[in-house]
């Protein structure tokens, strides 16, 4: 795909604002993205988009699921005074990116505001100083009170004003790139397995309420009963801020996450065929969870053996999230041939090493 | 509706501990549902059978928050903690009535350097005895507030009204049920105080195609209170968020519409913290579509929480409105 | 099957018990690596069981037997994991320096000059600090954090990032006690490795040995689906905090009121803690149990804390779940303490309990 195609795609899937229970923009941009490369497409009862293609083994065909969320961050309308908005986060916002944020209301219509910070002298004394908490801070429509009490609801969501950025030759700057990104990563691997065989059936799933309750891709889950499962999501990217230590370059590579969440023969299946490929990876460290999907995933019903895979980001959860283009499609590669090189017998081999004989 | 919110708000019902509630709910119900079981966690099934209609689950929670002993000491004052959210600020004088009916008053150890709140391992409850040896109480043993129902009118207040109100309401509601869109489970839940936890295994064994959970909600109409919409006497909220779920948006919308058809008062309500049942039937199994009929009220786990029988009234006929319209949702099973 | 039963009427702890234990203790397990233990607790129970198989997560899963026709199905369950760290990034290679992070709940001023043992090698090396001469009055108010910790492996040994890794203490006996890491839960493990030795009249026993409790209870979710039991054990190490109080300013002489446990006083009985209330008929019947057979026991105080049976009894339709402990001095730190008999007690309550368990506990009110 020539690069500028790939930044359209990701234009695409960052236009809709589809914030957490309130996907139905990006469900409906996936489905119609999605429509032409699989065999059947549909929705689970809570909202996320399932794709199924089937496999080319013999029936009955183990089944693996790709996963990435498809919601996103933002704020919610909680009050109105005086025509001024009052404001609760749906996902996790640093309020201290807040004033001067430009948004957009979705009311019965949708309306451009911005956020903003009172003067000190008309917050209460303990909110004074410091960074002041959300729900002191106003959205502004500029709109009379009867106007906006036309328009917004108390439960209208809020999300950040679209500002899709070209940065260089390789970076791209949008708000939602978590986890559009990884999304766009999985389209892609959609395309890519157009025209290939995989002995499994694949699903592709973009899940609902990641940011919120981890919930769509466990419900997914339950409903198809993949007998693996890999979930697509972002990590934290090198950059001003961020801890070296717990950050990864960005357009340098994915990374492959190791830990309790994820099934060690998985992670070495991966990091094989990662090395196979050339595709540049890290392993990023989850000692105790993993920050994503999977870590509900795991443990539906009797378990399921589950990969992370994570794409560097920049300035996670703010409007100016960053990724590298070139990373987007590393993920992409690596995931169509993961799908289209698993044997039947697959399950076979990731065995624990104690396993009993039979 | 008063005389029956009475008698459900005086009877003991700490989170684990809810046999006396349920068997009175038992006694009532039995004559007006078609099967009525209770489940391994003790949560109570009732249903209401509708032949090749969509299954619905309402939900309402039969346990209150309460106190478990931990240690009875050498001259008899019994140390607790709770069993669900109890704040320490509306332990101090409060008086407790245990299951096997002794009651006791609260305690506070002396804190010299300050005036504040202690938390609860600094209190403790005097049940009158001078030894561990003639204190009636045991550790394990489990109470909850001793506070009498109070009619102000039209509004009402008493320990317990979360949720035994929102038990009321079922009732009434499977009183005056007429016919049904749904079949209807209509689940009296255990546990809900500490976790959600009866709502969990009930909506795993109902496999509803949408539920809905009765509960109270905040409200921000007290003296610098919450900083938030919902006012007592504005009508039945329906829940679009709190800190557990975000209510199905099809379901918001299907209940804006019926009450705004029916006239109905109704508030739109944003909780920044809690949560409720429809949390667990949300994520159940494959997902449910959930969402929450709230009664507003005020001081939500004091052991004097009140509520507005209008409110009550309304969200009584709300359910049973809701009941008779289609869901907007496609229901196949 | 059943070797024991005959020489026996009921369990005991032997020396033979008691090296096991050593075994258990010493291997490296932390959650999401539990394959060290997950393998000794494999070559222990082979003759004992007939069925078993590790699922997707880890957990190890048995079946006493292949046929299950009575009518109560009862899992016992202990987990396999302990807490430890993961190292997590390489500062510098030559000298072999690690920054590392905690998995599960460790009190980060336990870690400072202690020998440690990490990955498959058992790769020695020790989490060191400034010297005492090096630091300030203020500097030594303030307590150590993870992030200003490093393991330093001196170079040697095969460890590399991703790698888990324990305290060094080696097992001890210490007249009636046992002093080690991991005695949570590796107590736990030895408990129901004993109890797999017996029969049970009434009931299909089956056992799940279990991963990352000390992360969120996560394997016992997975296992207890899959076994979907009617009627739950857990078997657990819980904090005994029977220390003397050091506050002497009240009007009666003071007594420690939140020792959670003590020990000597028996197997621990749960109520209630974070994620589970027990069930009240299965205490009802454990207590009767260990009154009527002399073996002593003590109620868990009720509070913070939690248990496999907190994802157990939320699994189906509900699993009635009941948590019986091993109290244990200083888990989650480098040396933790337990007493010999309260270990037995424990063993003896819960063998004794599943004797006489039926299906009719499951018919009476909750």
């Amino acid at each position: 795909m020539k690069t500028s195609d790939l930044s359209n795609l990701l234009r695409k899937l960052t236009t809709p604002p589809g914030l957490s229970g309130y996907e139905d923009t990006i469900a409906r941009e996936v489905e119609s993205l999605w429509k032409p490369l699989v065999d059947e497409l549909s929705r689970n009862r809570l909202g996320s988009v399932l794709g199924f293609r089937q496999g080319s083994g013999e029936p009955p065909r183990p089944r693996l699921m790709m996963v990435a969320h498809q919601d996103a961050i933002g704020l919610m309308v909680s009050g109105i005074k005086e025509g001024f908005l009052r404001l609760t986060e749906i996902g996790g916002v640093d309020h201290r990116i807040l004033p001067g944020q430009l948004v957009q209301i979705h009311g019965k219509r949708t309306l451009p505001a911005v956020v903003v910070q009172p003067p000190p002298f008309l917050l209460p004394p303990e909110a004074q100083e410091g960074s002041v908490p959300l729900n002191y801070l106003w959205a502004d429509t500029g709109l009379e009170e009867k106007e906006v009490r036309r328009w917004v609801q108390i439960g209208a969501p809020v999300s950040f004003a679209r500002n899709f950025l070209e940065l260089g030759s390789d970076l791209v700057c949008s708000p939602s790139l978590d986890n559009r990104a990884s999304l766009c990563a999985l389209t892609l691997c959609l395309q890519e397995l157009q025209g290939r065989k995989h002995a499994w059936d694949v699903w592709a799933v973009s899940s609902t309420q990641e940011e919120e309750t981890l919930g769509g891709a466990a419900t997914s889950a339950f409903q198809i009963r993949p007998d693996l499962a890999v979930v697509i999501d972002v990590t934290h990217g090198s950059g001003p801020g961020s801890p070296s230590h717990k950050s990864y370059p960005l357009g340098r590579g994915i990374t492959l996450g190791w830990g309790a969440t994820v099934h060690p023969k998985l992670y070495e299946t991966f990091k094989e065929l990662a090395e196979k490929m050339e595709i540049p990876y890290r392993m990023e460290a989850m000692p105790r969870y993993s920050g994503t999907d999977a870590d509900r995933l795991q443990t539906v019903a009797e378990g399921i053996p589950t990969m992370v895979i994570s794409i560097p980001l920049r300035y996670m959860h703010t409007p100016v999230e960053i990724v590298s283009k070139k990373d987007v499609q590393r993920t992409a590669r690596l995931l169509a041939e993961f799908a289209t090189t698993l044997e039947i017998d697959f399950m076979d081999k990731i065995q624990w090493d104690e396993t009993p004989k039979a | 509706m008063k005389e029956l919110l009475k008698t459900l708000v005086e009877i003991s019902a700490p989170s684990g501990y809810e046999s006396q509630v349920r068997n009175q709910i038992q006694e009532w119900i039995r004559p007006l549902v078609d099967e009525m079981r209770v489940d391994a966690l003790g949560n109570l099934l009732a249903v209401h059978r509708q032949a090749d209609a969509p299954r619905i689950m309402l939900v309402a929670h039969m346990d209150e928050i309460g106190l478990m002993i931990t240690h009875v000491d050498r001259q008899g004052f019994a140390r607790f903690v709770s069993l669900g959210g109890v704040m320490p600020i509306h332990c101090v004088g409060g008086r407790v009535r245990f299951l096997n009916g002794v009651q006791g008053v609260i305690g506070v150890e002396k804190n010299p350097a300050s005036y504040e709140i202690p938390p609860l391992e600094k209190m403790f409850i005097d049940v009158g005895a001078s030894s561990a040896e003639d204190c009636p109480i045991r550790i394990g043993d489990v109470a909850v507030f001793e506070r009498p129902f109070l009619d102000l009118g039209k509004r009402v207040v008493a320990k317990a009204m979360d949720d035994r109100v929102g038990v009321a309401v079922l009732i009434e509601t499977l009183r005056r049920l007429e016919k049904s869109a749904f079949e209807i489970y209509f689940v009296f839940s255990v546990q809900e105080e500490v976790g959600v936890r009866g709502a969990t295994v009930a909506a795993f064994g109902v496999e509803p195609h949408l539920g809905l959970a009765i509960d109270v909600t905040a409200t921000g109409d007290t003296p610098k209170g919450h900083r938030m919409e919902v006012q007592l006497g504005k009508g039945p909220a329906i829940k679009i968020r709190d800190a557990g779920m975000l209510a199905d948006p099809r379901l918001i919308q299907w209940m804006v519409q019926t009450a705004e058809k029916a006239k109905i008062p109704y508030q739109r309500e944003i909780l920044e913290f809690g949560g409720t049942d429809a949390r667990a039937i949300q994520l159940s199994r494959s997902g449910v579509p959930a969402g929450v009929i709230s009664i507003p009220c005020r001081y939500v786990h004091a052991p004097s929480e009140m509520v507005d029988m209008e409110d009550v009234e309304n969200a009584v006929k709300l359910l049973g409105r809701l009941l008779q319209t289609p869901s907007p949702l496609e229901l196949s099973s | 099957m059943g070797r024991n039963t005959e020489s026996l009427n009921h369990p005991t702890i032997n020396p033979e018990q008691i090296r096991l234990l050593e075994k258990l203790c010493n291997a490296i397990a932390v959650s999401g690596n539990e394959g060290e233990v997950r393998r000794l607790v494999i070559d222990q129970i082979k003759p004992y069981v007939q069925e078993m198989r590790i699922d997707a997560m880890g957990n190890l899963l048995v079946r006493q037997k292949k046929e299950d026709q009575k009518p109560l199905t009862v899992m016992i369950a202990a987990h396999l994991d302990e807490v430890g760290f993961m190292l997590t990034s390489e500062e510098d290679r030559e000298e072999g320096i690690f920054r590392f992070e905690l998995v599960g709940g460790i009190d980060p001023r336990w870690l400072a000059g202690k020998p440690v043992q990490v990955g498959k090698e058992h790769s020695k090396g020790v989490i060191g600090c400034k010297a005492i001469h090096l630091t300030t009055a203020e500097e030594r108010r303030s307590s150590f954090t993870v992030e200003g910790l490093r393991v330093d492996l001196g170079g040697g040994g095969k460890a590399k990032v991703g790698d888990w890794g324990t305290f060094a203490t080696s097992f001890q006996r210490l007249g009636g006690s046992v002093r080690a890491k991991a005695l949570d839960n590796r107590i736990g493990v030895a408990t129901v490795i004993e109890l797999l030795k017996y029969d049970y009249p009434n009931l299909n026993l089956v056992a799940a040995f279990t991963v990352q409790e000390e992360v969120g209870l996560r394997g016992a979710k997975v296992a207890a689906y899959a076994l979907n039991p009617d009627v739950a054990i857990v078997v657990d190490c819980t904090p005994a905090y029977d220390l003397p109080l050091q506050v002497e300013d009240s009007f009666y002489p003071p007594e420690n009121e939140q020792y959670n446990t003590r020990l000597g006083f028996g197997a621990a009985i749960y109520l209630s803690d974070r994620a589970t209330i027990s069930d009240p008929r299965l205490v009802t019947h454990f207590v009767r149990t260990a009154e009527e057979k002399g073996i002593p026991y003590q109620f868990r105080q009720a509070g913070s804390g939690a248990t496999d049976a907190g994802a157990i009894h939320l699994q189906h339709v509900g699993i009635p779940s009941l948590s019986i402990s091993v109290p244990g001095r200083y888990l989650h730190t480098p040396a933790s303490i337990a007493r010999i008999s309260d270990w037995e007690s424990t063993l003896q309550l819960i063998y004794h309990a599943l004797q006489t368990l039926s299906a009719d506990i499951l018919k009476s009110e909750r």
